[in-house]
């Protein structure tokens, strides 16, 4: 199979953690547009269903020079090592219910094939996958707020961010209804999250496409990482990096910050590890 | 047979080894996950599955909070499935926050009063529209005979918009001048500019042009005044290379986003503002051409000012080393567009006027008033047009009577204080002062001293539940209405909102139970409300801008700076106000934390916001208090411990933060509601209960920025 492909998306976003506010807006947005339940009580945060997450960073100083940062966590939508789709919780899902779109990029999960082994939560480095305890219970006549695009999930499975996957079907029928079935433009496709962050933080789009604002920001390497052959798609911004970066799951959630300590904390270093890979950014050169 | 013990275990072995080697419990297990899956165990499935229809997008205005941002609300058949921000509307242009995205959230909410209601005991009766309009306009009737039409007061969100005007123009065609309202930012940003600048006036802050904001306190991304439009222009410091100093005890998310967080000792910030002023006047850092149009002894202030708030003397007082104050004030005095901020955290609720007026002299004397990125001192909006009210006997005689109390809070000292009722009637519409103001056991003391009480809620909140009839409206979704962002915006805009759906309960417009109830009064008062329908008083009394509003849901009322010079009377600050200080002498200082999750004033957060609150906030049933480590005293992350202010007692779980000055405690507003939501009531405590008002002196507000605490 040809994976590289001019024609073939591979959306992403990159979220400038210098303007993310923690308000929490994507977080309701991507609830209200997926039709995500709540429950009396979510602050149990591992049974708390949350497609994005909002994390909060301190670079552990004292005061006064605490510093702190704001860092949204949607489903990473890794593409594995070396980008051949083999995501974590692709390769060990027994049902097919988790799976690697080569088209665009983006892991699916069919809700109706998942029978609730787990294995991808286990499999996930990223806690981005959520399993449904219960059957979801709106209070009376709140389902009447429930959206069609999305469907709601029964006790048993589970969930997670689809880069509002539904919003990529609602494109690509107007894409083809055009004509140019491969041709999406920029703002036809947009995640709720995205729409939804009044700092706009987050910008989303295709990352194979170099007119698209986040491939500009990015600006992603598509050669194996000269330090890690597992590596492809690393930024070429200094400013740049991708969490667990050292995996191989070439998530295609990047984060942008100025601050060193912020960059640093997308991954666990052992002692002087950092110095030796703060300064090393994705190729420059188009070969590889 | 005779089983011995050899073929028993022989038995045993062959039936395990049989079970293990059959497909039997596989099969079992597959067909037991199969069953408990199907929708067949899933009712709700099959009876309500999200209809598919036609997708449409209609636009309208947010009113859940002041900054009333264009909202485009996505509809299947008529259906609203989604709330998200309007492209291109003047304030928030696109983003929308959690709360108006929630909004869905709070038309099926389960606290949502349904029908009218009447006391019953310690419940409520259903009654219909009929039987309580004629109720409350019999109760109106009989406190306008008895000669004292004052005693019907109304307390309200704000004093801006068509339905806050239909209230206004009831209580002065009845005879009382008992309007208040809320406070807020926008009283605040009056109460500041009256004080400074003259009556009739409010302020407005240009912080998407300003290059150095100075902001003290001011909860810039924690919902400070139209909080969309405060998120755009911080995230876009960065291309505009613009610098955001904050001034606050904590590391909130606004300090942590600045450029510079300046910790400060909590209640200090009105005195930091006068050392930096002081500074400025030492070293000739102000604008002389400002200063020297000042009015009310500003000499008299200035040799005060470098008297009392020398830069060590400042240093001691609020924390901040002496370098710093320097530092900063001249950092401040040489920026291109220098803007500072006031109303810590998100404004409203409790705060000094010293304070205020004290960061709004370091803009007059930085010359920044009336210019792009500074300061716009303008005359409130004001764009209604009621037909003039003529007042009969009862009502003139009723408005030459004086208030009550200036403010809210002087209302309900006063209704408590006296032993005969000063208030006969109270209307509380879009305000919940039971749980929003400081010590709310004494506001619903004052609740019980009052024999009638109408509440105009959609929900059944704190307040609603203190009422003898409700007359519940339709929340911003199911109606019209003449929204006006003030907020502290450089630009003013009134937005229209509409309705998304016809109202889903037995509710009405409040403008329209205003009008039923003022046309069941005798003819004094009918003859002023003679529309027939909320609807068309609002198209008459918008007239001037009602095309606008109508075709293009908004008009935009003003977008630049004032060309005409602003007054500046320093008398105020002259007269050497003193700063308030916390109550009580323990050795802690409790402060509130403005969240944006989470709501202060008005009803609640939605079940999506509470549902993003951390777990360093709220666990279960618990609320967590910030502390610094220093602070902890043994005191274990996680751990219980018992808060106690000279006004009360919770139990608290405490959270470690090293983002937060040592000797403060940390706690949310916005928790520990008490009615009946199980999704965001009952969780953690009200931090309101455990603050009472300090009055300030000369103004006569509550500027309570905490009180003295302690945790064991």
């Amino acid at each position: 199979m040809k994976q590289e492909n001019t024609k073939t998306h591979k959306f992403g976003m990159v979220i400038d953690l210098d303007k993310c506010t923690g308000c929490g807006s994507c977080m309701v947005s991507c609830m209200s547009e997926n039709n995500v339940p709540f429950k009396d009580d979510e602050s149990d945060k591992k049974k708390s269903i949350t497609w994005m997450r909002v994390y909060k960073l301190t670079n552990g100083k004292s005061f006064p020079d605490t510093e702190m940062v704001y860092l949204p966590r949607p489903c990473q939508h890794c593409a594995g090592k070396g980008g051949h789709g083999h995501s974590p919780c692709v390769s060990v899902c027994p049902a097919t219910a988790t799976d690697y779109g080569y088209d665009t990029g983006i892991v699916s999960q069919i809700y109706t094939r998942c029978f609730g082994c787990r294995y991808c939560m286990g499999a996930c480095p990223y806690h981005a996958r959520y399993f449904n305890w219960w059957d979801p219970k709106w209070p009376e006549g709140m389902e009447k707020y429930l959206s069609p695009s999305v469907s709601p999930r029964m006790r048993g499975v589970v969930e997670k961010c689809s880069f509002c996957y539904h919003r990529y079907q609602a494109a690509r029928d107007i894409a083809y209804s055009q004509g140019d079935k491969n041709e999406i433009p920029e703002e036809n496709y947009q995640t709720a999250c995205t729409t939804a962050c009044p700092a706009g933080a987050i910008v989303f789009g295709d990352l194979n496409n170099p007119e698209h604002k986040v491939h500009k920001i990015v600006n992603p390497d598509p050669h194996p990482d000269t330090f890690n052959k597992h590596v492809v798609g690393k930024s070429r911004n200094p400013n740049v990096f991708r969490l667990l970066e050292r995996l191989g799951t070439n998530p295609k959630v990047y984060y942008l910050s100025e601050r060193e300590w912020v960059r640093k904390a997308g991954d666990n270093y052992r002692e002087g590890e950092w110095d030796k890979i703060k300064n090393h950014y994705g190729a420059t050169s188009t070969h590889g | 047979m005779k089983v011995d013990r050899r073929s028993f275990l022989g038995l045993g072995l062959g039936a395990v080894a049989g079970v293990t080697v059959s497909p039997m419990m596989l099969k079992l297990t597959d067909d037991s996950s199969i069953l408990s899956q199907t929708t067949k165990l899933w009712p709700w499935a099959l009876d309500h599955p999200p209809l598919d229809g036609e997708s449409t997008y209609e636009s309208s205005v947010c009113s859940l909070c002041p900054g009333a941002c264009g909202i485009s609300v996505r509809k299947i058949d008529n259906r609203p499935i989604k709330i998200e921000g309007l492209d291109d509307y003047p304030v928030n242009d696109g983003g929308a926050c959690l709360h108006g995205i929630a909004g869905l959230q709070y038309l099926y909410d389960p606290a949502r009063v349904k029908t009218p209601l009447k006391r019953n005991g310690d419940g409520f009766e259903e009654i219909s529209w009929d039987d309580a309009i004629a109720i409350v306009s019999g109760k109106l009737g009989d406190i306008r005979k008895s000669g004292a039409p004052e005693k019907l007061a109304c307390i309200i969100d704000k004093d801006q918009g068509s339905v806050s005007g239909l209230f206004k123009r009831l209580l002065e065609t009845f005879g009382s001048p008992n309007f208040y309202t809320m406070p807020s930012l926008e009283s605040n940003l009056e109460l500041t500019a009256e004080a400074l600048h003259g009556e009739g006036m409010t302020i407005g802050f240009d912080l998407a042009n300003a290059d150095l904001v100075l902001s003290f306190g001011a909860g810039l991304i924690e919902g400070w005044g139209s909080p969309v439009a405060c998120f755009k222009a911080n995230a876009s410091r960065k291309e505009r290379h613009a610098k955001l100093y904050q001034i606050e005890p904590r590391l909130s998310n606004t300090a942590a986003n600045a450029d510079k967080w300046i910790p400060v000792k909590p209640g200090t910030e009105a005195d930091l503002a006068l050392g930096i002023c002081a500074v400025m006047l030492k070293n000739n850092l102000f604008k002389g051409s400002a200063t020297s149009a000042f009015t009310g002894g500003f000499n008299k202030l200035a040799a005060q000012v470098q008297q009392d708030y020398s830069p060590v003397k400042t240093a001691e007082i609020t924390g901040v080393k002496a370098a710093d104050i320097e530092k900063l004030a001249t950092k401040f005095a040489k920026a291109k567009m220098p803007l500072a901020v006031f109303g810590k955290g998100r404004g409203d609720g409790a705060q000094s006027l010293k304070e205020m007026a004290a960061v709004q002299l370091l803009n007059c004397m930085v010359g920044n008033l009336n210019k792009k990125g500074g300061t716009f001192v303008m005359p409130k909006a004001e764009y209604l047009e009621f037909p003039e009210s003529s007042l009969d006997g009862i009502a003139q005689k009723g408005m030459l009577k004086e208030k009550t109390g200036k403010y809210v809070n002087q209302l309900f000292e006063k209704v408590n204080q006296t032993s005969k009722p000063v208030i006969e009637a109270l209307f509380v519409y879009n305000a919940n002062p039971c749980y929003n103001m400081h010590k709310p056991k004494t506001v619903k003391q004052a609740f019980e001293k009052i024999p009638f009480i109408v509440s105009f809620s959609s929900f059944l909140d704190e307040t609603a539940m203190e009422a003898d009839i409700i007359l519940p409206s339709h929340t911003f979704l199911e109606r019209f209405e003449d929204v006006a962002t003030g907020a502290g915006l450089a630009k003013s805009v009134v937005g229209l909102t509409k309705p998304m759906l016809d109202p889903i309960f037995d509710t009405r417009h409040p403008g329209d139970s205003v009008i039923s109830i003022a046309k069941a009064l005798e003819s004094g008062v009918a003859q002023n409300f003679e529309w027939e329908t909320y609807e068309e008083c609002l198209e008459g009394v918008t007239a001037g801008i009602w095309d606008s509003l109508s075709e293009d849901g908004f008009a935009l009322l003003s977008e630049e700076a004032p060309s005409t010079a602003a007054m500046v009377n320093v008398s105020y600050l002259a007269a050497g106000p003193a700063t308030v200080k916390a109550q009580g002498d323990y050795k802690l200082t409790l402060i509130p934390i403005d969240n944006m999750r989470l709501i202060s004033a008005g009803y609640s957060a939605s079940p999506f916001a509470i549902k993003t609150v951390a777990d360093t906030v709220l666990k279960g049933k618990d609320i967590l208090v910030e502390i610094n480590p220093l602070t902890a005293n043994g005191l274990k992350e996680g751990g219980y411990a018992t808060l106690a202010t000279p006004i009360g007692t919770a139990r608290v779980r405490i959270h470690l933060n090293e983002g937060i000055m040592p000797g403060v405690i940390g706690m949310v507003e916005g928790l520990g509601h008490t009615f009946d939501n199980i999704f965001v009531s009952n969780k953690g405590v009200n931090v309101n209960d455990l603050i009472g008002p300090v009055i300030e002196s000369g103004s006569g507000l509550d500027a309570a920025f905490g009180i003295k605490a302690k945790l064991s």
